[in-house]
């Protein structure tokens, strides 16, 4: 039912339940969260309380559990804040507006800035914002922004590792995703099999490699439709 | 003052689906053809597996032109503008979208050219839906079907035949039109998710059968066969084993040596004379302004392109945009109801993380007029589809089933177990053409350029509602029988910019409603063409790019046959 090799073998072992639809909580990995990982890239785009209040909201939306590791540990905050100063550059201004509008509201209701606040006062003043309900926010809600911010949060957290996010290919291995593979066996397709777990970025392969895409490339905005809205071709 | 360059017997605008194709029966038939591509060429090496890029970023490898030129939308004349998407459906490069597209390669069912006069022969004249401007094809699928047979030899289609000359083969689909002989390659290969989906359509006494795709089964014609790597969704495929006109028709036609393929070259109108009939095209590349004489010139852009171009295009002959004296250009625009989807959530991995959208399982009992409507109060139906297709981004962002909110702890628990667990059917079903959709140019919107870009003012109506609660119930059924503990329907949404549109330069007979005759020639002006599904009044249940491809070698076989007349 799950993906991680440990799991394989508790699921030899007899030890995994059967199949559900919500995952029975591994003891193992029933741990307290990590202590912050320290920054290794220099800040590109966000100033540093943004980029400090970016992750403690990214901490929350996927947070580090005992499910294991979560957004922080992926470094979504730091995809979000390299592509803010690239192909995401048309997001710059929601991210400033937005955060100053959300520590605004923490600093009038809880008396603290964002990042100061307990998980659960940050968890319920989350919800307000998916809920259209921190106020300062142009028509039609704060939701906008929440969306926004969960779009790029999946993407840092579940994307390439070759764009900044996705570090030590966590989010990869959270959601089971075998890997990057440039063909793929008719058995590798079959019920009950489980292809090998690999760890590579595209950009990994030598065939890829010579064409990475540049990083500041300025692009357009991507879409931000929610699930089943792109669906088709 | 434009660089004039040497006259040549053919321009094709956009060198992608359609013209991509149509350059080959061209130069095959000692014309000499120049090909205007706003794109450039790209190489496997430019096809690297990365979700972000293809899927989220509009292709930024490719020339932009597209995304500067994206169509607003508003669902009627008097609504407000919907958001205005940053990303093109479409994309630019040598091969067009053909490069990114699933490449699914279905032919029209035989009903589809003859909606009108069949609804009014099963059903009563009463049945035509209120409102619908729906005309017959001015031929029917017999006409079209050696095109398909070409188009299919020379791009490479795998599939499953399910009609041979009317012998019936239960592998396939039973209700195709016939067809000359089988497909030049077996169908792609199953996977344990499409085994198991065509296990439950046959135990709803449904005929399951995998789908035809441009995408090599096995190696062919040189080029690889499919990698099944997981790509392919708006991905290029960095094996060729995509059939894309740029490593097909295309290039086949360059060693005739009679075309000449030009990149990065934005054409900006349609020249015509005085006395009505087009001399050539002009063009941008690289800041100079170039003008393409031609005895033909072939539009062969996406829907929107097309359309746009001709609007753009105002001369005295033409004061309200080329070819449209009668007013239809931009008329009888639709675009395919690809939502209103159903997703399923099973009790087990489905191991579906690789694969492609043309790896798939098939249900056409409820598509076209495979079913008696008599006591329904629609007409058409829809292709039901599920395939093996799944990247982690867009699996991190399942729906939740109404089981588990959108973030934190829970969702996390949820996506840790679920996100190999669901599946979104592709249903395509029947739209048609409607007396208050249409395309124009918006009035305030403009390209970098200046230009106005195209406005889309289309809703779904009556008849895209009735078909897609019918269908969506057909499809519950199916993912209940395949053992789904939850589904769950999408939206319809509205008709907005789409990988999926039609009409706009309609084929037919009468020139008061349609822009071409039947063999894609303008009835204003006799040496200009239009290639491409914006020639099309129907759509089936199925994907365009076939259909459009297998008319663009009709309209390029009539020309190369008929040269004198045609280019006067």
């Amino acid at each position: 039912m799950d993906y991680i090799s440990r799991r394989d073998l508790l699921k030899r072992a007899g030890a995994a339940s059967a199949v559900a639809a919500v995952p029975a909580v591994l003891t193992e990995a029933a741990q307290a969260p990590a202590a912050p990982p320290p920054r290794t890239e220099p800040l590109e785009t966000l100033s540093a309380p943004e980029a400090e209040m970016l992750e403690a909201i990214a901490a929350r939306l996927i947070p580090t559990d005992a499910n294991g590791p979560g957004a922080r540990e992926a470094r979504a905050a730091h995809y979000i804040d390299r592509a803010l100063g690239g192909a995401l550059a048309g997001s710059r201004e929601a991210y400033r507006s937005g955060l100053a509008g959300l520590d605004a509201h923490a600093r009038a209701t809880k008396g603290r800035g964002f990042a100061q606040l307990s998980e659960a006062d940050q968890d319920q003043l989350l919800a307000a914002l998916e809920q259209n309900a921190v106020p300062g926010f142009a028509a039609p809600g704060s939701a906008v922004f929440f969306n926004l911010v969960l779009n790029h949060t999946l993407q840092g957290t579940f994307g390439d590792p070759y764009y900044g996010g996705n570090h030590g290919f966590v989010g990869w291995d959270l959601v089971g995703y075998p890997g990057v593979r440039l063909a793929v066996t008719p058995d590798e397709q079959r019920l009950g099999q489980r292809p090998r777990q690999l760890h590579m970025s595209a950009y990994d392969y030598s065939m890829f490699s010579g064409r990475r895409p540049a990083r500041a490339d300025a692009t357009p905005e991507e879409d931000t439709a929610p699930h089943g809205a792109r669906h088709g071709d | 003052m434009a660089t004039e360059l040497p006259r040549t017997n053919v321009v094709v605008v956009g060198l992608g689906a359609a013209g991509g194709v149509a350059v080959l029966p061209l130069t095959q038939a000692g014309l000499d053809v120049v090909g205007l591509e706003a794109g450039a060429w790209l190489a496997p090496a430019d096809f690297s597996p990365d979700e972000l890029r293809n899927n989220y970023r509009g292709w930024p490898q490719s020339v932009q032109k597209a995304n500067r030129e994206v169509p607003t939308h508003r669902p009627t004349a008097s609504a407000p503008a919907s958001p205005r998407p940053a990303i093109h459906p479409m994309m630019n490069a040598v091969g067009g979208t053909t490069l990114h597209y699933w490449a699914q390669s279905w032919r029209l069912h035989p009903w589809d050219f003859k909606v009108v006069s069949e609804t009014r022969r099963r059903y009563g004249a009463a049945r035509i839906p209120k409102g619908y401007t729906v005309e017959d094809w001015p031929f029917g699928y017999d006409e079209l079907e050696p095109y398909y047979d070409k188009v299919e030899v020379e791009i490479g289609v795998s599939g499953q035949a399910g009609n041979i000359r009317g012998t019936i083969d239960k592998r396939g689909n039973v209700f195709e039109g016939p067809r000359a002989r089988a497909y030049p390659m077996p169908p792609l290969r199953g996977t344990g998710f499409t085994d198991m989906m065509a296990g439950a359509a046959r135990s709803l006494g449904w005929n399951p059968f995998p789908g035809p795709a441009a995408v090599n089964s096995g190696r062919y014609q040189n080029r690889a066969g499919c990698v099944y790597h997981g790509f392919c969704a708006r991905g290029g495929c960095h094996v060729s084993a995509k059939g894309s006109t740029a490593v097909t028709t295309i290039p086949k036609a360059q060693r005739t040596k009679h075309l000449t393929v030009v990149t990065e070259a934005h054409v900006t109108t349609v020249a015509v004379n005085a006395q009505g009939r087009a001399t050539g095209v002009n063009y941008l590349k690289g800041g100079t302004e170039y003008f393409q004489p031609a005895d033909l010139v072939l539009v062969a852009g996406y829907v929107y392109e097309n359309v746009r171009l001709l609007l753009l295009s105002t001369s005295p002959a033409f004061p309200k945009g080329l070819s449209n004296n009668h007013g239809q250009v931009g008329r009888h625009y639709f675009s395919h109801n690809q939502q209103s989807t159903v997703s399923a959530l099973f009790p087990r991995d489905l191991n579906a993380w690789y694969g492609l959208p043309a790896q798939g399982v098939a249900v056409d009992e409820w598509a076209d007029d495979n079913f008696d409507h008599g006591g329904l109060d629609f007409i058409g139906g829809g292709n039901l589809w599920v395939y093996s297709d799944r990247r982690p981004i867009a699996a991190a962002g399942m729906s939740t089933f109404g089981r588990a909110p959108r973030w934190g702890s829970q969702w996390k628990a949820f996506v840790k177990a679920n996100a190999d667990r669901w599946n979104t059917a592709y249903l395509q079903k029947t739209t048609l053409p409607h007396e208050e959709n249409y395309l124009d140019l918006d009035p305030v919107v403009k390209d970098p350029l200046g230009f106005a870009v195209c406005r889309i003012t289309a809703d779904y109506k009556d008849n895209e509602r009735k078909v897609a609660t019918f269908i969506q119930d057909k499809m519950v059924e199916w993912f209940k029988a395949a053992g789904a503990i939850a589904t769950e329907k999408t939206g319809m949404g509205t008709m907005g910019p789409t990988t999926h549109a039609y009409g706009g330069t309609r084929m037919g007979d009468n020139p008061e409603t349609n822009v071409v005759n039947r063999w894609g020639l303008s009835h204003e002006v006799p040496n200009l063409g239009v290639l491409g599904a914006s020639v099309m009044g129907t759509s089936g249940s199925r994907n365009p790019t076939l259909t459009a491809q297998a008319l663009a070698w009709r309209t390029a076989d009539y020309v190369a046959k008929n040269w004198k007349t045609v280019a006067g």
